[in-house]
C-alpha cells in the first residue's frame, strides 16, 4: 500500500488546549491535556475516514430558513453562506460532509440547557448540513445568528457566530471550528477567539460579499475553510 | 504549501442538536450514534462505555466522543484501503455524554480486526468538549489483546508507564462483552494523547 500521510496540525494556528491567560477562556483550565502529545505515524486508522456524497444530506438540510419552519418565516436578517474547502496544498476538498449549528437571531440556542432569555423562534431550529461539490464548494442559507451571554466573566458575550464540523478526506483532517462576522466588536473582547494565535484569528472571519448577497433575499458571506494536506513526499508501506 | 490551516474551536456546549440530535431527542436525523453495527454484522458484537473527566476527576457531561474503526476483519470502508470493506459496516460512531445519568458515552459496536500487520486491534477516538479548544485524539486497545498489544507499533511509542491509560477493561456482566474506556483529560493519569 502507498498512502501519503497528511502535514502535521499547526500549532501556530490551533488554540493551545489550556488557555495560559490569567483571562482567558477559563473553562479550558481542568480540561485542556498537560502532558505533551505522543507522536504517531499516521497508519491507515488515521489515513482513512467516513465518507460522503450527495446523497449524504436531505434536501432541506442545507437551508435553515427552512428546516425549521412550522407556521411561518424564522425571524432575523436571511443569509447565505458560501466558499471552498481547500487542503494546505490548495487542492478542493469534495464531498466533504459541514455540519453546521448556531442561535437563532435573537441569540438564542434551541438546545434545551441554554438558559440565555432571549426568545425561542418557533421556525427556526439551527441545525444543518451541506456537502462539498467537485470543487469543494459549500453553500447552505441561514439566519444570522444573534450575539449571547455566557458566564466566562462578568459582561462575557460570544460574538455572532456559526459552529461548522468538518471530516475532509481521513480520520486525520477532522475539524471543528466557528465561523465569526466581519467587523464585529465583540470578537477582540471574546477570549475563544482570542485564543487563536494572532496571524491565524483572521481566517475564521467571514468576508460579506455583495456578489454572493441574493436579490431581495439574503446577505451573503464567503468564507473559505483550509485542512490539512497532504505531505509531497509519499510513504511507502 | 500554499495555504495554512484554518483555526479549530471548541465544539462548545450547545452542540447537541447540530451533532447528535437523534441522541438527545431533536429533530434532525443524525448522521453517526452509538449504534455502529447493526444485528447482522459479522464479527464479535461488543460494548464500550466509558466516561470524560476532568483535571479534578469531575465527569465532563458536555463532551462529544467519535470513533472510527474497521471491521471484524480489518477491513476500513474507505477506498484507500486496498483490501476493500464490507459495505454494510461503516466504523463511524458519535456519541455526547449528555444523556447517560452518569455521563457516559456508549458505542454498541463489533471487535476491530488487525488493520495492519502487527498492529493491534484498537479503535481511533476523537474527544471535543465544551472548555477544549482543539480536539484530542487517542485510541482504544483491549485489553484482552494482550500480546498483540505488546508488539503494536503505536503502543510502543507510548511510555510503558502511560500505556494503561489506552487499554479498555472488560468486564461480561451485561452478557456481551463491554470494554471500560474512561479518558481522563488531565491528572496523574491523564490519557495519552497523539499528535496524530
Ligand atoms: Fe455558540
Amino acid at each position: 500500500m502507498t498512502s501519503t500521510p497528511f502535514r502535521p496540525r499547526d500549532w501556530s494556528s490551533h488554540p493551545s488546549f489550556v488557555d495560559p491567560r490569567a483571562d482567558g477562556y477559563r473553562s479550558s483550565a481542568l480540561r485542556g491535556p498537560t502532558k505533551p502529545l505522543v507522536p504517531i505515524r499516521q497508519s491507515i486508522s488515521e489515513l482513512t475516514g467516513p465518507v460522503y456524497g450527495h446523497d449524504s444530506v436531505g434536501e432541506l438540510d442545507g437551508d435553515l430558513t427552512r428546516n425549521g419552519r412550522r407556521n411561518g418565516e424564522p425571524l432575523g436578517e436571511r443569509i447565505v453562506v458560501t466558499g471552498r474547502v481547500l487542503d494546505e496544498n490548495g487542492r478542493p476538498q469534495p464531498n466533504t460532509l459541514i455540519e453546521v449549528w448556531q442561535a437563532n437571531a435573537a441569540g438564542r440556542y434551541i438546545h434545551k440547557v441554554d438558559q440565555h432569555d432571549a426568545p425561542i423562534d418557533p421556525n427556526f431550529f439551527g441545525g444543518g448540513r451541506c456537502v462539498t461539490d467537485g470543487e469543494g464548494r459549500y453553500r447552505f442559507h441561514s439566519i444570522k445568528p444573534g450575539a449571547y451571554p455566557w458566564g466566562n466573566h462578568p459582561n462575557a458575550w460570544r460574538p455572532n457566530h456559526i459552529h461548522f464540523s468538518l471530516f475532509g478526506p481521513a480520520f486525520a483532517t477532522r475539524l471543528v471550528t466557528q465561523m465569526y462576522f466581519p467587523g464585529d466588536p465583540l470578537l477582540a473582547l471574546d477570549p475563544i477567539f482570542s485564543g487563536i494565535p494572532e496571524a491565524a484569528r483572521e481566517r475564521l472571519v467571514a468576508d460579506f460579499s455583495i456578489d454572493v448577497t441574493e436579490q431581495d433575499f439574503a446577505l451573503g458571506y464567503v468564507f473559505d475553510i483550509v485542512l490539512r494536506g497532504r505531505d509531497t513526499t509519499p510513504m511507502e508501506d | 504549501m500554499a495555504l495554512k490551516q484554518t483555526p479549530s474551536q471548541t465544539v462548545g456546549p450547545f452542540f447537541a442538536y447540530g451533532l447528535t440530535p437523534e441522541q438527545y431527542g431533536y429533530d434532525l436525523t443524525s448522521v453517526a450514534d452509538g449504534m455502529v453495527r447493526d444485528d447482522s454484522t459479522a464479527g464479535t458484537h461488543i460494548r464500550i462505555e466509558g466516561r470524560v473527566l476532568d483535571g479534578q476527576g469531575e465527569v465532563v457531561s458536555d463532551a462529544m466522543i467519535e470513533i472510527w474503526q474497521a471491521d471484524a476483519q480489518g477491513r476500513y470502508a474507505h477506498p484507500d484501503d486496498p483490501r476493500g470493506s464490507n459495505a454494510d459496516f461503516t466504523g463511524l460512531g458519535r456519541q455526547g455524554t449528555g444523556t447517560d445519568p452518569q455521563s457516559r458515552f456508549r458505542f454498541d459496536t463489533v471487535k476491530p480486526g488487525s488493520a495492519a500487520e502487527g498492529s493491534a486491534p484498537h479503535i481511533s477516538l476523537i474527544v471535543f468538549a465544551r472548555g477544549l479548544p482543539s480536539h484530542a485524539y487517542t485510541r482504544i486497545y483491549f485489553a484482552d489483546e494482550a500480546a498483540a498489544n505488546a508488539t503494536d507499533p503505536v503502543l510502543s511509542q507510548v511510555p510503558a508507564e502511560r500505556r494503561e491509560t489506552l487499554i479498555a477493561s472488560r468486564t461480561d456482566e451485561s452478557g456481551v462483552p463491554t470494554y471500560c474506556f474512561d479518558i481522563h483529560l488531565q491528572g496523574n493519569s491523564e490519557t495519552v494523547f497523539f499528535d496524530v
